[in-house]
């Protein structure tokens, strides 16, 4: 497939995961505003878990960006030039900074605030709520193992993510998976604690039983089903960065080159936590489910393995003409 | 009940025709953007050759031919009428800055000259910004070409007169040809 056709694939499956999410919400939170609230026309419970959600979401779009700038220990690039400590180390960072700036222009968008983060594993990670206000972070072993043509490409694929609203998409599917998981947890206790207070209910017939039986069904799997699906979206838009890496730079080999360059050097990268790790370019974990491909494992992953993405991007140069 | 459908499906048909003539209106104000983009760009390369010129002419006494066409072409590159002459003549100087920049190779006094690495670096980044800025005018021009003649928004943009932007092309046959570099210059004495 070709990079726009693989773009078209990745968006439409995200749609598929956010339908799949709203449904899922629906259902545990209809279970719980008829059986417990008596099942007024204002659905309580629903509405509820999602101004909770929506609330830390938004509070996490708005700020977040600066405070997984700061844990990271990210130096602004103007600061880095200035306590460059030899020419080399200057020539690199300016180089760095011309590599933003021409994607920016490839991807008709402001240039982003360019950062560097003390580590030696070479990873980069992207953060901002909208194309005006993103900044990009790479580490400084980033710098040093890859080459400019490399660098382009994983500066462009972060530069997909701010470009397709990455960033704002996973605060969306946060604050859904925040609804979901408050409203199981309060369906469970319903059930648990005032589910004997409902016995009158009980002889509406076999179609109320079965929807019942739905709603638990729900309440069960929600737990792990959401926490399942957030993970397939990060995984849906990594390959989807990658897609938008190779639409700008039109060098799909370049990011793998660079991928496989990270893939070798793949030890923790200590300076960037959990949280963000869905954001960065590989798995700061440097977990061993880039190795191996399939089963439960990769399922936890917030990266797609990196052989497989490798095997995407290969398919891209194919019909480039590579 | 059946002229509150009515109203419906003509709210719904108005929505849809405010969204997509937005739509249109956003992609051709980008596609402008994108056009004015190349220019900015363009102008970078013209300010950032004379002092190539100057920081490597000391060096290379024996390329003043090389360093002349460079100075020549920029002039005419910036003197260009239309768009067309622009683009040729701008082709002839991405040209003739190519020959420069290989020829500088045979130069190590000026390959470990921290400034010369530097402005090297500076006109590179600037031919892949030119690139990109075509690249990116071409990928946007064919959004709004491509939402112009699919159908139902082809109804609005004909309605409302949108006009089909031209692709950024190669228009003369030259072009295609790959340079031919000669290295074989005099040594350094």
């Amino acid at each position: 497939m070709n990079f726009l056709e693989q773009e078209a694939a990745n968006r439409r499956r995200t749609w598929l995961v956010i339908v799949f999410f709203v449904t899922l919400l629906g259902v545990i939170g209809a279970g719980l505003d008829v059986a417990v609230f008596g099942g007024g026309p204002v659905p309580v419970a629903t509405l509820t878990a999602l101004v909770i959600g929506t609330v830390s979401a938004w509070w996490t779009l708005r700020w977040g960006d600066r405070a997984i700038l700061a844990s990271s220990s990210a130096a602004s690039l103007a600061d880095c030039l200035a306590a460059a400590s030899s020419d080399d180390e200057r020539f690199r960072l300016q180089q760095y900074q011309n590599v933003v700036e021409e994607v920016a222009v490839a991807a008709g968008l402001p240039v982003p605030a360019a950062y560097v983060i003390p580590d030696d594993d070479p990873n980069a990670f992207a953060t901002g709520r909208d194309p005006s206000h993103a900044s990009i972070a790479v580490t400084a072993g980033l710098l040093r193992t890859l080459n400019r043509e490399e660098l382009q490409a994983v500066i462009a694929h972060e530069m997909g993510h701010v470009r397709n609203y990455d960033i704002r998409l996973m605060m969306v599917i946060s604050a859904l998976l925040g609804a979901v998981l408050l409203l199981a947890h309060w369906s469970s206790r319903a059930l648990w604690y005032g589910g004997r207070g409902r016995r009158d209910n009980r002889n509406a017939g076999p179609a109320l039983l079965i929807l019942l039986a739905i709603w638990i069904v729900a309440i069960v799997l929600a737990p792990i089903a959401a926490r399942l699906l957030a993970l397939l979206v990060s995984r849906t838009r990594e390959y989807l960065a990658d897609a938008s890496s190779a639409e700008l730079t039109r060098n799909p080999l370049a990011l793998a080159s660079a991928l496989k360059k990270i893939d070798t050097a793949a030890e923790p990268t200590e300076h960037i936590n959990k949280g963000t790790a869905a954001l960065c370019i590989a798995d700061p974990e440097g977990h061993e489910v880039n190795e191996r491909e399939g089963g439960w494992a990769s399922l936890w992953a917030t990266h797609p393995p990196i052989p497989k993405r490798i095997a995407a991007l290969e398919a891209m140069a194919g019909t480039l003409g590579h | 009940m059946g002229s509150l459908i009515l109203l419906a499906i003509i709210v719904l048909a108005l929505l849809w025709a405010m969204i997509t003539y937005n739509r249109l209106v956003g992609l051709r104000n980008q596609t402008q953007n994108g056009w004015r983009q190349i220019d900015v760009q363009l102008k970078r390369r013209h300010d950032l050759i004379p002092n190539l010129v100057n920081t490597v002419k000391g060096a290379m006494e024996f390329e003043r031919d090389t360093l002349t066409a460079v100075m020549d072409a920029r002039a005419r590159a910036m003197a260009a009428a239309g768009p067309a002459d622009a683009a040729r003549k701008e082709g002839e100087l991405s040209q003739v800055l190519g020959r420069l920049l290989a020829v500088t190779e045979n130069y190590p006094q000026l390959k470990s000259n921290e400034n010369v690495k530097q402005l090297q670096e500076e006109l590179s980044s600037t031919e892949n910004r030119i690139g990109f800025a075509r690249q990116f005018y071409n990928d946007i021009a064919t959004k709004l070409n491509i939402a112009r003649q699919s159908f139902p928004s082809n109804l609005i943009a004909n309605a409302f007169g949108f006009a089909p932007a031209e692709l950024f092309g190669i228009t003369d046959d030259t072009d295609r040809a790959v340079p031919s570099v000669d290295l074989s210059m005099k040594p350094p004495q």
